[in-house]
């Protein structure tokens, strides 16, 4: 549904030019899920930037099924790093923000938030604004904002990054839940392995700075809750890890190098 | 919450009383210590003000609000606007800058003659000169307020399909709004120090005339009465702003 056709992104810092992803090809199929990994710096967020349409490569073309990408798409969501909530709006209105922008008012938006809200368990802090949740409710609105659009094409930026431990465990099986139930392609952005194993069907890894992709791991064990437990899942850990870990030396010569 | 908020409010109603009678406690003791008729005790100076208010000071208030609101007013309605605008278009703020530096320092209160000449001494000149004064101040914090709004608040919105003016009303505009109101709170202050100047001469309304008009006649009461006059013109409208970011801000106030 999604096709990035040697994608190449470079910044303009001053007169200065900072490559920051080099030659991406990609092809998302639609009703997956994705997660891309890859050391800090590596154009993660970047990537994602482009295939929400929010910035346009400096090479190469982004296909959004068929149609060339330009503006946001009406079929894609994203979820920002730190939720991208605003302070200013309660819960509803964040929620509803997307619906708005597209005229949907009204009992119209009352119709598609509820199930949400009664799906990600929000119905009980609707009239809160964002500075009286916790980082688990903050992340469900996000989530309920995006869903809102019903969007075939779930983007999620470091979702859980800022989360303790048990919450981001049991977010990552709502994503999971939601992947499966909504019928949405996932494209997941983190920098934690366990999480990119347990909720990316494809695991893309990304090299340092400018990022290319590295390498494209196929994970068919995933998309159930026990996954965690089994010992394919720690077994696909390891492979990424040490595929990240020559990713490191490489950056440590690159550097000595330069 | 709202037993809270309750709660609060009696809170802030208590430390007033408190810091009224703290005030009028030091000002006791410093007329005491300086024992001179230009610093009457609060006593004679409160019976005064009770006494001539209703008498024809009331009208000298009145005058002074309208010169004041008015001018806060206008000044609000057209920095906020630029200020919003300038902040986020770095072209045109890099244009306008220069601009408004240079402009920023001049002592525009030194200006008043020529005010007078162009505007004649009527309200006209006095609204002029506090809203051109205001105006700099709103502006200078509402641009700089406009420059920092966080990048991913934007990049959210604009993931979800909005359009300029929705970022504008959706995000700049709410995001500024709490510091717009400091820059009020501060412009009101200054707006009535200016307002006491313009009044002081070329009039026979307004506070400002009043309290100058008291001196020449060495009635110290009656001056002071007008300075109380002038001290609750500028806590009332604190409090109306306050009001106004309550209801603007509510989710400051959770």
């Amino acid at each position: 549904m999604l096709t990035l056709n040697k994608v190449s992104l470079t910044y303009k810092n001053g007169k200065n030019a900072v490559p920051a992803l080099e030659d991406i090809n990609l092809n998302i199929i639609k009703g997956k899920s994705y997660a891309v990994i890859g050391p800090s710096g590596c154009g993660k967020t970047s990537l994602l930037y482009l295939m929400a349409g929010l910035i346009q490569p400096t090479a190469g073309e982004i296909r959004l099924a068929g149609k060339g990408s330009g503006k946001p798409q009406q079929k894609t969501a994203l979820i920002l790093q730190e939720y991208g909530l605003l302070p200013w709006k309660t819960v509803w209105d964040n929620a509803a923000l997307g619906l708005k922008f597209r005229n949907v008012v009204g009992e119209e938006a009352q119709k598609i938030l509820y199930p949400i809200f009664e799906e990600l368990e929000l119905t009980e802090c609707l009239r809160r604004y964002p500075s009286q949740l916790s980082g688990g409710q903050k992340q469900r609105v996000a989530l309920a904002r995006a869903l809102a659009l019903r969007p075939e094409l779930l983007l999620m930026d470091e979702p859980l990054s800022a989360l303790d431990a048990l919450t981001r465990e049991n977010l990552q099986e709502l994503i999971l839940k939601l992947w499966v139930r909504h019928h949405i392609t996932l494209i997941l952005v983190t920098h934690s392995i366990e999480e990119a194993v347990y909720l990316g069907q494809e695991i893309i890894i990304l090299s340092p700075r400018p990022g290319k992709i590295r390498a494209v791991v196929t994970n068919p064990g995933m998309g159930s809750k026990e996954y965690r437990h089994n010992q394919l899942f720690h077994q696909k850990c390891s492979e990424i890890r040490s595929i990240l870990e020559e990713n490191g030396q490489s950056e440590h010569t690159s550097q000595v190098c330069s | 919450m709202s037993t809270q908020a309750r709660s609060v409010h009696k809170n802030s109603v208590t430390s007033y009383i408190f810091a009224v009678f703290f005030l009028l406690l030091g000002w006791e003791i410093l007329a005491r210590i300086l024992n001179s008729p230009a610093l009457p005790e609060p006593l004679p100076a409160l019976i005064q003000f009770i006494r001539i208010f209703p008498q024809g000071l009331w009208e000298h208030f009145l005058v002074s609000t309208y010169r004041v609101v008015l001018s806060l007013f206008l000044g609000i309605a057209l920095a906020v606007p630029l200020g919003l605008y300038i902040g986020r278009e770095e072209k045109v703020d890099s244009f306008l800058a220069p601009h408004v530096y240079l402009l920023y320092p001049i002592p525009k209160i030194a200006l008043l003659p020529v005010i007078f000449i162009i505007f004649k001494i009527g309200d006209t000149s006095k609204i002029f000169l506090i809203t051109l004064i205001i105006f700099f101040q709103i502006l200078v914090t509402t641009r700089d307020a406009a420059k920092k709004v966080p990048p991913a608040s934007i990049i959210s919105v604009l993931s979800l399909g909005a359009s300029r003016w929705e970022i504008y009303r959706n995000v700049i505009i709410p995001a500024c709004l709490p510091e717009i109101f400091t820059a009020v709170r501060i412009s009101l202050g200054t707006a009535i120090s200016v307002l006491f100047f313009a009044e002081s001469f070329a009039t026979i309304k307004g506070l400002g005339y009043f309290i100058f008009e008291t001196w020449s006649r060495i009635s110290y009461t009656e001056m002071f009465a007008g300075i109380l006059a002038l001290s609750l013109l500028g806590f009332f409208l604190f409090l109306l702003i306050d009001f106004l970011q309550r209801l603007l801000c509510p989710w400051l106030y959770v």
